[in-house]
This record gives C-alpha cells, structure tokens and sequence, in this order.
C-alpha cells in the first residue's frame, strides 16, 4: 500500500534559505568569536595534556609482570600466556630454581620473558588465562621505539613497570 | 643634477659611462619606462599573492578549527605561523606520481591549467591608485572585465582535464560535475555585472574604480565627491556631500546594483569550487573529485589554484562593487606616495575581509545538491540577473 509522507509547507523564508543561511553565520560567528578568547575549546595538547587521570580502572594497557609482597616473582614459566598470545608476542625461557633457595618448592621461574610490544594487541588474554596471577595489563599506553628490538620488553623492564601486586595467590606461603 | 652626474661619471671608463648612460636614457624612454615598472609591479604582485595563498591556507585551518571548537594548527613557530613553510616544504619533498593508466601529457598539463588562469587575472585588477606618478594596474585594458569572465573560466578545464587525464571513476564524476556546474553558474555570473557596466559605461576596470571613487560604491552609493578631507574637517560639507549623494537616481539604481553584487557573489562561490557549490571535490563522497589522483606538487597546485582563484575573485568583486583601492576620506596617490600605499593597503585589506568571509560561510553552510545547483543557477539567478538588466535599463533611462 502506497504511504504518503506529508510534508510540512515551507513558508516563503524557508524556500528563500537566506534567513537559515544568516542564522546559520551568526552561530558560527558566535562559536569563533568564544574560542578565540580561548573560551569551549575542547582540544586536548597531547603531549603537554593527557588523559591519564581519567583512564578507566580496567584500561589495558601495556602487559607487566608483577612480584608479590615478599619480593618473589610470580611468574612460574608456566608458559599459558605464551600459547594463549593471538599474535604470538610472548616469548618465555624457563629455568629451575636451584636447590637451597627459599622458594625451591615452586620449581620454575623465567630466565628470559620477553614481550615484544610491536606485536602485541592488548587483548588482555594473557591476563585472563595467568594461574599465578602474575601478569598484568597496566596503563602505559605510549609506547614508542626506534627499532624492532627497542619494542621489546625484556623481563626486568616488565618487573619494573609491574611493581608489586597483593594478590590473592597464597599457595607459595610457608603455612600451606 | 648635471654637475652631479658629471661628478660621477669621473668614476667610471669613458665606455662604461656611455654604456651606463645610454641604458639610462633607454630605461627612461616612455617604452623603457613602461617595461621595467611593469616587470617589476608584476613580481611584487605576484610575491605578495603567493604568501597571501599560503597564508590563507592557514586563516582556513585557523578559522575553521575555532568555528569548531577546535585549536587548529598551533606547533610551528607562534602560534603556527610557519606552517604554511612546513607544508610547503612537505608538498615539495613528496613523489610526484603518475598512475600507470592516466593521460601524462593531459595529468601533468591539468594542474597547472588550474594555477595560471587566476594569476593571469591578477594582471588587470586595479591593485593601488598610483605610486609615485606609476599606474599600480599591471594592464590597463580596455576590456578589462571581459578579459576577467574569460580567463576565469579557463581554469574550469583543468578540472574537467584532471578528471579525465586521472582515467579513474572519482575524478571522473569530479570533471562531470564541474561542467554541470559551469554551465549553471557561468551565465548568471557574466549577466549580474552587466548593470555595472551599464551604469559606468566602460569595461575598463581602472575606470569602473574611478565612477566609484566619485560616485560612491556600488553596494554604499553614498559618497559622491565631497568626501575628502575637507569634508571630515567641516562637517557643513559632509552633510551636503551626503545629501548630494541621496539623490533618487543614487537610491534607485541602488536596487540593482545590490542585487547583482548578490548574485555574484553567490556565483563566486561557485566560480571557486569554494563549498557550499564544491561539487567537483565533494571530499566526502568522491574522495577529493578532481584531484583524488595527484601527488605532490601536482595537487598542490590544484590546492594553491584554488586559494589563488579566491583571492583573484575577492579581488574581481572588490574591484567591482566595493571601491576597488578608494576609501572615504583618503585621496589616491597623486596626492603623495604615502596615499598610494594606503590606497594598496586599503585594496589588499578588502580581499582579506571577503577571504574571511569566503572561509566563513564554507564552515557554516552544508554542500548544495548538484540538481538543487542547477536549478538555483538556472531558474532563479539566470532570470533575476535578466531582469536586474532590465530594470537598471528603466531607471537609466527615466529617471536622471
């Protein structure tokens, strides 16, 4: 069935367009004549300015490791992340913990833990799959180099950035 | 001054002195005169257009990013100033490419089409008054306005040129729509100044200039002669001076002449692909138009002949229809060369107002439809400029 929108009737200013056109240059007029006393400018000047304040408490940003309150790495080279990585960005070398050091018991730790961050997308999937709660997304989100191999995050910068983290991962204390 | 010269000439070898003094008498004849002031008019002209260009690139991003709420370029040098330098140096350091199924002959002519017919006509725009006893008109023709319709339309096919030399489907419907728009426009633009040249009657734009330094402006007839400084000093005078220009003829012939300056303009706009008649770029649905294909040097040419052409069409209407170089109260440079200057200034400060304008409007107004284009062109300015003709006719005739 036919539907016939009825059109409102333009009046004759309307079918004119000058009175909309000069209404139309008296708002930009207005906006001009504001931002050039620097007033409701929105621009944000980035590098002097940022944003970082107001980044979200589940922002994702650069993968990190993280040590406990003890000083132990959490890491356990369980290598989960590793697989897990969409764009493989994860590489982990494991090693034993020698006899006699006080954390013989959890067996395994990274010698090399490397995140190349040329590659990485910020899935947050190597977060979301750790057992030992040792890996976070935090939020450095500039990240910049003048080559492939400055892009790379070695372990000692990730412990760096990761700091430390109380955690709920317990299993390790003494008392268990 | 004899002994001075004679003086002089004790410095150089007798050869030398008649050379230099030939090449004197030589660059003094009326011929010789005539060519270096020319020459050297033409290069100050053509400097101070092309950093008026760049610098209207940057009014553009400044402007329009205030429009917007925005902050616009402000990194290089104060505020910005220098970034017409950078993206010049950027335009300069590209690849000029060329697709492998363009025209070269035509892809490579296109652009430069597109540059050279507003530069060219820059030459017959009265630009001062006189500066030291020199006409500041690079030519002043005797079809001066005629010379200004034509050669303003050249730069019409080199967007249709680029639009087809491109072989590529975006910069093909660039080139069609841009004739489509030419033929709208074109017309009502040659017919809305007729009723100038009635009123004036002479195509000389020196002259058209000359009537409204008399007569008043064409948008402001108000001020005939009387207002000088002796006007400003005795205010008896002005006011005689105003009522002089009150006559009915003044009002009447006011009617058309507001009316063509209107069409015009709007024509202008259209004349300079400047939005809200930028069917030809249409960025947004033909991805640039015209020049989708161009690099480098190449696109800006395209670019800079389009702020080229804006500033050579404020310079046509300011010619035209609001007193050239003249302003009230300021004599022309007969009167000492500080007036020339003034009279310069006063030209080039009216093409940066109409700059902002031409700015101004592209921020504001959204892009007209090319159907709704045509039939503005076509039903309404072609029969308004037609009657305006008329109607200038009527009031030349009977009322004196």
């Amino acid at each position: 069935m036919a539907f016939i929108v009825n059109r409102k009737k333009l009046t004759l200013a309307e079918k004119l367009y000058l009175p909309a056109i000069f209404s139309g240059l008296a708002i930009t007029w207005k906006h001009m004549k504001r931002a050039l006393f620097g007033k409701g400018i929105i621009t944000m000047q980035y590098p002097e300015e940022k944003w970082d304040k107001h980044l979200p408490e589940w922002y994702r940003g650069a993968p990190t490791l993280v040590k406990d309150e003890t000083g132990r790495e959490r890491c356990v080279a369980c290598q989960l992340c590793e697989f897990i990585c969409p764009p493989r960005a994860i590489t982990i070398e494991p090693m034993e913990i020698p006899d006699g050091s006080h954390w013989r018991k959890v067996e395994k730790k990274p010698r090399a833990f490397d995140i190349d961050m040329a590659r990485c997308i910020y899935c947050g999937l190597c977060e979301e799959v750790c057992p030992e709660q040792a890996i976070f997304l935090r939020k450095d989100y500039s990240i910049t180099g003048l080559s492939r191999d400055q892009m790379v995050n070695h372990k000692d910068k990730l412990y760096e950035m990761g700091g430390v983290m109380n955690g709920l991962v317990i299993k390790w204390n003494e008392k268990k | 001054m004899d002994d001075f010269s004679n003086f002089i000439s004790h410095f150089f070898s007798p050869a030398a002195w008649t050379f230099l003094k030939t090449l004197g008498e030589r660059l003094m004849s009326p011929i010789g005169f005539l060519i270096w002031t020319t020459f050297l008019k033409s290069t100050i002209l053509l400097g101070i257009i092309l950093g008026l260009v760049s610098y209207t690139v940057y009014a553009e991003r400044r402007v329009s990013a205030l429009i917007q709420d925005r902050l616009g370029p402000n990194r290089v040098g104060w505020q910005g100033l220098l970034q017409p330098i950078a993206d010049a140096a950027k335009l300069l350091l590209k690849e000029n490419f060329t697709p492998k199924n363009a025209n070269y002959f035509y892809f490579r002519l296109a652009p430069k089409l597109v540059m050279i017919p507003p530069i060219l006509v820059l030459g017959v725009l009265p630009f001062g008054s006189s500066l030291f006893g020199v006409q500041m008109t690079i030519a002043s023709i005797n079809v001066g306005a005629i010379y200004v319709l034509a050669i303003s339309s050249i730069s019409v096919y080199g967007i249709v040129l680029a639009g087809w030399a491109s072989n590529s489907k975006y910069p093909f419907l660039g080139g069609i729509r841009s004739t489509s728009q030419m033929i709208s426009y074109e017309l009502s633009l040659a017919l809305s100044i007729v009723p100038i040249f009635m009123v004036v009657g002479s195509l000389n734009l020196n002259t058209i200039v000359q009537y409204q330094v008399e007569q008043g402006w064409m948008i402001a007839p108000f001020w005939p002669q009387g207002m000088n400084w002796h006007a400003l000093l005795h205010p008896a005078a002005a006011w005689q001076a105003i009522a002089a220009g009150m006559s009915l003829r003044h009002l009447l012939l006011w009617i058309p002449l507001i009316i063509s300056f209107f069409i015009f303009f709007v024509s202008m706009f259209a004349e300079t692909n400047r939005l809200p008649f930028d069917l030809p770029e249409a960025e947004q649905e033909l991805i640039g138009g015209y020049h989708t294909e161009y690099s480098s040097m190449g696109f800006a040419l395209f670019f800079l002949g389009e702020y080229t052409a804006m500033i050579s069409g404020a310079g046509v209407i300011t010619t035209l229809f609001l007193g050239g170089w003249s302003l009230p109260f300021i004599p022309d440079g007969s009167h000492g060369w500080v007036w020339g200057l003034i009279n310069i200034g006063a030209f080039f400060a009216k093409i940066i107002a109409l700059l902002f304008v031409f700015i101004w409007v592209r921020w504001t107004l959204p892009r007209f439809r090319y159907d709704q284009l045509m039939k503005l062109g076509w039903y309404f300015f072609f029969e308004l400029a037609i009657v305006n003709i008329f109607l200038t006719a009527l009031i030349l005739t009977y009322v004196k």
